[in-house]
């Protein structure tokens, strides 16, 4: 045997020793986690995170596998993340530029769902602007569907990649204060945050203007801020969302410059913070209306470029504890 | 002549308030004669109803078909056979058909289609505004003497007051009935469910139920100021309620409907995204839903309707938010609105007044009743009897019925319209 040889007979062992079937058939909601299993999965990540650091990264766990990206919005970050991850794992990969597909000629969300299943793939990856897309897509094909954004209501893989950042960071999310930042109304990243943080033991809040955070998030079991000075008043972990430029036009808020001065974070409001407190962005920024370039390049500060590598080691461990399901169930 | 007379029935006939034993006699398609109490027409064709309920045949105010325009969905005769296994005998069609029933070719057209079917009795609303374009008004007067039985442009809001304005007081020189949603538009608009906990936790837009409220305010408004005779069309919160019964209270002479589904259903059945839970008012709290059965307990609620609204396949089988709104229900309308005696105690009488007689009051039409002369339109029907719903065996070519799989107590035995049997179980 090489030395390489050995590495990646190293490798091999830990994958096994930490891979653990899937605990749902899809990754739907970040609800479909428990926190063994999400701990399992971050475990399966940090291999992962090693390997992909390593100039020779490719796997073979899920050769033989079909994984197709299908992604009926734009989204250059979350469809090369899971394309290169399931490249990493050795998986046959076809991503559908759906745009200017069939779905552009009146095809519906179902008869794409059953064309694709009539190819027989093992792992469907949607985005979909319509909340409960992905559910929908789930109950009318043979093959495990992995959400990547439904409307507003969840993207379960990057609330899986914000807790692994956070536990490389912080070593435990337990205990920390979290504050999610910004549009929560319409954030997809927010709601599967607001599960799996405050299911991995974290306290979330969610500070907003009344706008843009809806009325009964507070049964959400998160303490709802309206300013930003007491409501990051000890946060360890400052969590930004995009604010999507057409929320001006809904009377939801009346400039950029207006919310960047209230809700935008620079280095003055993360000083209301915790000492050593953390910053987070799902990406992509706009910088100067609700972050500021200087607080987000700093790396000492700033977990944002963290995550965007965190994302592809967090889908490998979703994709292969999906596959390793796929495999039990046969 | 053509004589048929059915003994031994519970009769139940809300108009008179009897619920007793009895027995009619039909001659020509009329009610000849009703006795309560031990009858015996002597030698004619006679049903023997075995002490099974005998009402009045139940009259549909709101139901959309697709004919014209979408005829895959729900034709006139698809519609009539469905609301004739249901036990239904007067169904009156939404005019938001392509093209809309704006004009009084269309209302004949529909009226006449319907007649052609020799099912049900067909009768069309009409629009309140061209195409239902909130702006300029239909020709009322025409559609009235057409035979259109009231005014509405459906689903859609008339947003411009004034606009509304003017149509309910021009609608006064002919008597003519109008009807609203009220959905303030701009609190509406784009939204699929009501705001609360479960949309959205759902990620889904909602409207508020105030909506409903601040837009009843204002048609009840207009409706003290033109004296219009006025129908709120599928009241279905609370606060609405409370603002009816103020207006009541105040001496304004309005009629309200329910949809069934409201008073069946709270938005917790929307689940995970089930679109046949989509509905247009969308489904409301339980403490709504509550209301709304104690607003048909105490008689605030004037008609009770399928707002039969097929959808097929297609349009239902899509992410929530781009799933058509609307469910079937003229075949379930029995059935279910008698889960309201069944589990929460309302009498059949207070069930089916505004079935029968309240929609036929309100409507001006002569059915409705078991009296002697009013039209032989009546349903037998086993109020214990359990059925199972299976939406794949409903009559309407759109199988979209929330009810899908329900356990309900209630079963139509005959429908018979103008004394001619429709429907047979």
């Amino acid at each position: 045997m090489t030395e390489s040889q050995h590495e990646m007979q190293g490798v091999n062992n830990l994958i096994a020793e930490r891979l653990i079937p899937f605990p749902s058939p899809h990754f739907l909601s970040a609800g479909a986690l428990n926190p063994p299993a999400a701990l399992a999965l971050l475990d399966l990540a940090d291999v992962f995170v090693d390997l992909n650091r390593q100039s020779s990264k490719v796997l073979d766990l899920l050769h033989g596998r079909t994984v197709v990206n299908i992604f009926f919005e734009n989204s250059t970050r979350t469809s090369s993340s899971f394309e290169i991850a399931a490249k990493r794992l050795g998986a046959d990969v076809v991503t559908m530029p759906v745009q200017a597909s069939s779905v552009a000629k009146g095809e519906t969300l179902i008869d794409t769902a059953v064309t694709l299943n009539a190819m027989k793939p093992d792992i469907l990856v949607i985005r979909h602007g319509a909340s409960g897309a992905a559910d929908l897509l789930s109950q009318k094909v043979g093959c495990a569907v992995v959400n990547a954004g439904d409307g507003r209501h969840e993207h379960p893989t990057q609330a899986l990649l914000d807790l692994l950042s956070l536990r490389r960071a912080f070593g435990d999310v337990g205990g920390l204060t979290i504050a999610i930042c910004g549009d929560i109304t319409h954030s997809r990243v927010a709601r599967s945050n607001v599960i799996l943080l405050s299911m991995m033991g974290a306290r979330v809040r969610l500070i907003g203007p009344p706008t843009l955070v809806p009325g009964d998030a507070d049964r959400w079991g998160c303490e709802v801020f309206h300013d930003m000075r007491e409501g990051l008043a000890g946060c360890d972990v400052v969590m930004m969302l995009r604010l999507q430029l057409e929320r001006m036009q809904g009377a939801l808020v009346p400039s950029t410059r207006e919310y960047f001065r209230f809700w935008g974070l620079d280095r003055e409001k993360l000083a209301w913070a915790a000492p050593n407190a953390k910053v987070m962005h799902p990406g992509p920024m706009n910088r100067g209306v609700e972050i500021d370039s200087d607080v987000a390049d700093d790396l000492s500060v700033s977990l944002i470029q963290d995550q965007v590598e965190m994302g592809v080691a967090a889908r490998m461990a979703v994709l292969a504890s999906l596959s390793a399901r796929i495999g039990d169930d046969r | 002549m053509s004589r048929l007379a059915i003994v031994n029935a519970r009769l139940l006939d809300p108009a008179t308030d009897y619920d007793g034993p009895g027995g009619v006699l039909i001659e020509d398609g009329r009610i000849a004669e009703v006795v309560r109490g031990a009858a015996n027409f002597g030698e004619v064709e006679t049903i023997d109803a075995q002490g099974l309920c005998l009402s009045p045949g139940l009259i549909d105010i709101r139901i959309k078909t697709g004919e014209p325009g979408a005829e895959p969905k729900e034709t006139l005769k698809s519609a009539s056979l469905s609301a004739a296994a249901g036990g239904v005998t007067t169904i009156v069609v939404q005019p938001d058909t392509d093209p809309a029933v704006d004009d009084p070719a269309m209302v004949d057209f529909i009226q006449r289609r319907g007649a052609a079917l020799n099912l049900v009795n067909v009768f069309a609303a009409g629009a309140a505004t061209k195409a239902r374009d909130g702006v300029r008004m239909a020709e009322i007067g025409l559609m009235n003497e057409a035979g259109a039985l009231y005014f509405t442009d459906g689903d859609r809001v008339i947003a411009n007051s004034r606009t509304l304005q003017r149509v309910m007081s021009y609608a006064g020189a002919f008597n003519a009935l109008i009807a609203c949603r009220p959905a303030d538009p701009w609190l509406s608009e784009g939204t699929v469910a009501t705001s609360g906990e479960l949309a959205t936790r759902l990620g889904l837009s909602g409207a508020p139920a105030i909506a409903e409220r601040i837009q009843l305010e204002r048609d009840l408004a207009l409706v003290e100021q033109t004296g219009a005779r006025f129908l709120v069309d599928q009241i279905s919160t609370e606060g609405a309620l409370d603002t009816l019964a103020r207006a009541r209270g105040k001496g304004l002479e309005v009629a309200a409907s329910v949809s069934i589904n409201h008073l069946c259903f709270n938005e917790l059945d929307i689940g995970e995204y089930r679109t046949f839970y989509r509905l247009d008012p969308p489904l409301r709290a339980e403490s709504d839903r509550q209301a709304l059965i104690e607003a048909v307990r105490d008689g605030l609620i004037d008609v009770i309707t399928s707002a039969h609204a097929p959808a097929p396949a297609e349009d239902k089988r899509r992410p929530f938010s781009e799933a058509a709104p609307g469910a079937v229900g003229l075949e379930t309308l029995l059935a279910a609105t008698l889960t309201l005696h069944h589990e929460d105690g309302l009498d059949l009488l207070t069930l089916l007044r505004p079935l029968t007689q309240g929609p036929a009051a309100l409507l001006g039409l002569d059915s409705g009743v078991i009296e002697a002369g009013a039209p032989a339109d009546l349903v037998l029907f086993d109020p214990d009897a359990p059925v199972v719903i299976d939406a794949a065996k409903l009559k309407s070519k759109s199988k979209n019925s929330p009810f899908d799989g329900r356990r309900l107590q209630g079963r139509v035995l005959r429908t018979i319209v103008a004394g001619r049997t429709v429907f047979a179980a």
